[in-house]
């Protein structure tokens, strides 16, 4: 029987901009915290009208960023192999996540020492493979080190531009066969695995890029994003997609949207392991 | 060929680390960019190993040699491609004991080849001076400047390196593919046209003349038996030899000839024996040390030709080694084996080419003090000569098996057509 979408998010309760850490947060540039939580919940409220389940890991005064679970681990089935934050800021979340992912019943393997990984904020399956950002949060030693603890091939991509400074920032898959990305944020290297792996791979133009188009939650056929990309949505729809927008301007004042909100339980709709036995 | 033949970038080589890069580095084009990123830092790469996965989900392997033109140079292409997965695979520094005995290693100790080496100490390589084999390698901790060191001259409290961890060695075949005898594929060359070696080794000496490496002899009794010695002075006057090494006998007969016209009391110009000439050589011996040395008989106009005569007048460094079955010996002669290691050592150190003239036991000597990387040639009627060279390890040496006077004499032949051409 398969098993409902289930989505991991944190309230925003702590959610704020203490701290600079990529170049969209400014301390001078506050988040209106109202307006946040009335975003969040928005958002929320989508993710559970398209059937979803929706668990909530608890707010922790002090850590602003618990509210971008996409960082927190990457899921392989009932193992989740836990982020090692970059920054000395989010570091202190990796304990929440860990205590929650290990309550609800998940295996946590630690990520490799000596290495930064920020979950699946670097790391997304579409089909068979581990597509991993490297550079700006995560180091490309330390993925393949990952895919050989999970038994899986991993593209390490580089990240050029430091506004797309996670993988899920500029790239999205949406099926085991389909993508979309935002080309400039990746070298020519990066650009042309994207090309020769993937076979329906989608740009997004760099407007919409910048609105986090990219940063899409997927659920079955519907695309949840940002609002602010007209064009992504038009060619979402074309190929059978059912997009949504839903205004996010105060989470991307962190440099996060819908899929940073998000860390999905039950392994996205493109990573191939899915539905797979023995996962 | 020019090149090929070319003594002065033998030393040559720039610092080099080897990294490994894991993980599907082929599809993720990550093995492509970390050596395009070496390229365009301007250093160069060597796949030493690659191990390509077979199914989709195995990872590949890759060691790959990096090399740049400065120390700097090299670590700015290591954190770069660091940051794509390529990470030095040298994982430790070397272990270094002070000595606990004078003229002793600790237990463990590092012994060296003649190849070049280099140590690790936090994290960075330093080039051993000095290579020799058979050596230990000692380390100055203040500079961390490192060198072999002969086990008698250990002294207590110096640092040691022990252990091989920490330790590399560049073998010479790789770094010089260009081998100015690469054309020669067998070590002891009987049957090789000789007129092509002594062309090769004529250019070498021609070359080291200008250049600022020394061209030192290490030569036998034989050269003066055979009449050689005028050819001999013919390439000290040229200016082609720098350095000599002998033993007592090729001194003695060299002056004997010179005071008397014979060598082992035959004349060398009748091929006859001479009367009484086997008391020459002794009374040649006993003349010098009347006089003290051979410099100073060179000086009071005792000696007025010879090789002996022409290395006083040119300033060739020569030493004279000793042994239990000479005769005197002469005064210059060292008898305290050690010592003449010591002195051996310290005058081999701006040598480039070696030529080893009829002496086993002397070229031995000499080619275990010597780096890999100086060129010897071994001229000896005996392939036995030249086949123990090689088997004690001094693998670089290329034999010719040939009669010393006419070797030398096509030697000097080809040194003089080599001056008209170039003048």
């Amino acid at each position: 029987m398969p098993t409902l979408p289930h989505i991991l998010m944190c309230p925003p309760v702590h959610y704020g901009i203490e701290y600079e850490i990529n170049p969209w947060m400014s301390t001078a540039r506050q988040s209106n915290h109202k307006l946040a939580c009335v975003q969040w919940e928005s958002l929320r409220q989508i993710l559970l009208d398209t059937g979803a389940q929706v668990s909530e890991v608890s707010p922790v005064a002090g850590l602003p960023d618990l509210v971008f679970t996409a960082n927190a681990a990457i899921v392989f089935g009932q193992r989740a192999v836990l982020a090692r934050f970059k920054h000395e800021q989010r570091q202190g979340e990796e304990p929440h996540f860990r205590s929650w992912l290990e309550e609800h019943g998940w295996q946590v393997d630690e990520s490799p020492e000596d290495f930064s990984f920020e979950g699946a904020g670097d790391a997304l399956f579409c089909g068979d493979t581990l597509y991993a950002g490297y550079r700006q949060r995560s180091d490309a030693s330390g993925h393949q080190q990952i895919g050989e603890m999970l038994g899986v091939r991993v593209l390490p991509l580089e990240l050029v531009d430091a506004y797309y400074y996670h993988l899920d920032t500029c790239f999205c898959p949406l099926s085991p066969e389909e993508a979309i990305y935002f080309p400039a944020a990746f070298d020519d290297y990066g650009q042309r695995v994207l090309a020769k792996s993937i076979p329906k791979l989608h740009a997004v133009e760099e407007s919409e890029a910048r609105s986090f188009a990219c940063n899409a939650v997927v659920v079955g056929k519907t695309v949840v994003t940002n609002s602010g990309c007209p064009k992504l949505h038009a060619l979402l729809r074309s190929f059978g997609y059912d997009p949504i927008e839903t205004p996010l301007s105060e989470f991307v004042k962190a440099g996060g949207s819908a899929k940073c909100l998000t860390l999905r339980l039950d392994g996205e709709e493109a990573a191939g392991w899915k539905g797979q036995s023995g996962s | 060929m020019e090149d090929r033949l070319s003594i002065a970038d033998s030393a040559e080589r720039g610092p080099v680390e080897d990294v490994e890069v894991r993980g599907h580095i082929i599809d993720s084009l990550i093995l492509p960019k970390v050596l395009d990123c070496i390229t365009t830092g301007g250093g160069s790469f060597l796949i030493k190993n690659i191990n390509i996965g077979q199914g989709r989900t195995d990872p590949s392997f890759a060691l790959v040699e990096v090399r740049a033109e400065t120390e700097d140079q090299l670590q700015e292409i290591l954190a770069q491609i660091a940051d794509h997965g390529a990470v030095p695979t040298a994982g430790s520094d070397c272990r270094v004991v002070e000595a606990d005995i004078a003229g002793a290693f600790p237990e463990g100790f590092y012994s060296t080849t003649n190849q070049q080496s280099e140590i690790r100490l936090e994290g960075k390589w330093f080039s051993v001076a000095d290579q020799e084999m058979d050596c230990g390698i000692t380390v100055d901790p203040k500079t961390s400047a490192a060198r072999c060191i002969a086990m008698s001259d250990v002294e207590v409290g110096m640092p040691i390196v022990v252990g091989h961890a920490g330790v590399r060695v560049f073998p010479l075949e790789r770094a010089h593919q260009d081998h100015a005898f690469a054309f020669m594929n067998s070590a002891v060359s009987t049957e090789k046209p000789k007129g092509v070696v002594i062309r090769q080794i004529a250019q070498l000496l021609f070359e080291n003349r200008q250049g600022k490496g020394k061209s030192l002899l290490v030569g036998g009794p034989a050269i003066v038996h055979t009449g050689s010695g005028n050819l001999i002075c013919d390439l000290i006057r040229g200016g082609y030899i720098h350095k000599l090494f002998a033993g007592n006998a090729l001194a003695t007969h060299d002056i004997e000839q010179s005071l008397f016209g014979t060598s082992l009391g035959v004349n060398l110009n009748e091929s006859s024996l001479a009367d009484a000439g086997h008391e020459h050589h002794l009374r040649a011996i006993n003349r010098i040390r009347r006089v003290g040395s051979i410099p100073a008989a060179v000086e009071q106009g005792v000696i007025q030709s010879g090789i002996m005569y022409e290395c006083v007048k040119h300033d060739v460094d020569f030493i004279l080694s000793g042994s239990i079955r000479d005769d005197g010996p002469l005064p210059d002669v060292i008898t305290d084996a050690i010592e003449n290691q010591r002195r051996m050592r310290a005058s081999i150190r701006d040598v480039t080419f070696c030529l080893m003239i009829a002496t086993t036991l002397h070229s031995i000597a000499v080619g275990n003090l010597l780096p890999a990387s100086v060129k010897v040639v071994c001229v000896d009627i005996n392939p036995s000569t030249v086949i123990k060279l090689n088997d004690r390890g001094s693998f670089q040496t290329v034999g010719l098996v040939t009669d010393v006077e006419p070797f030398l004499r096509a030697l000097v032949e080809e040194v003089k057509r080599l001056e008209q051409t170039t003048h």
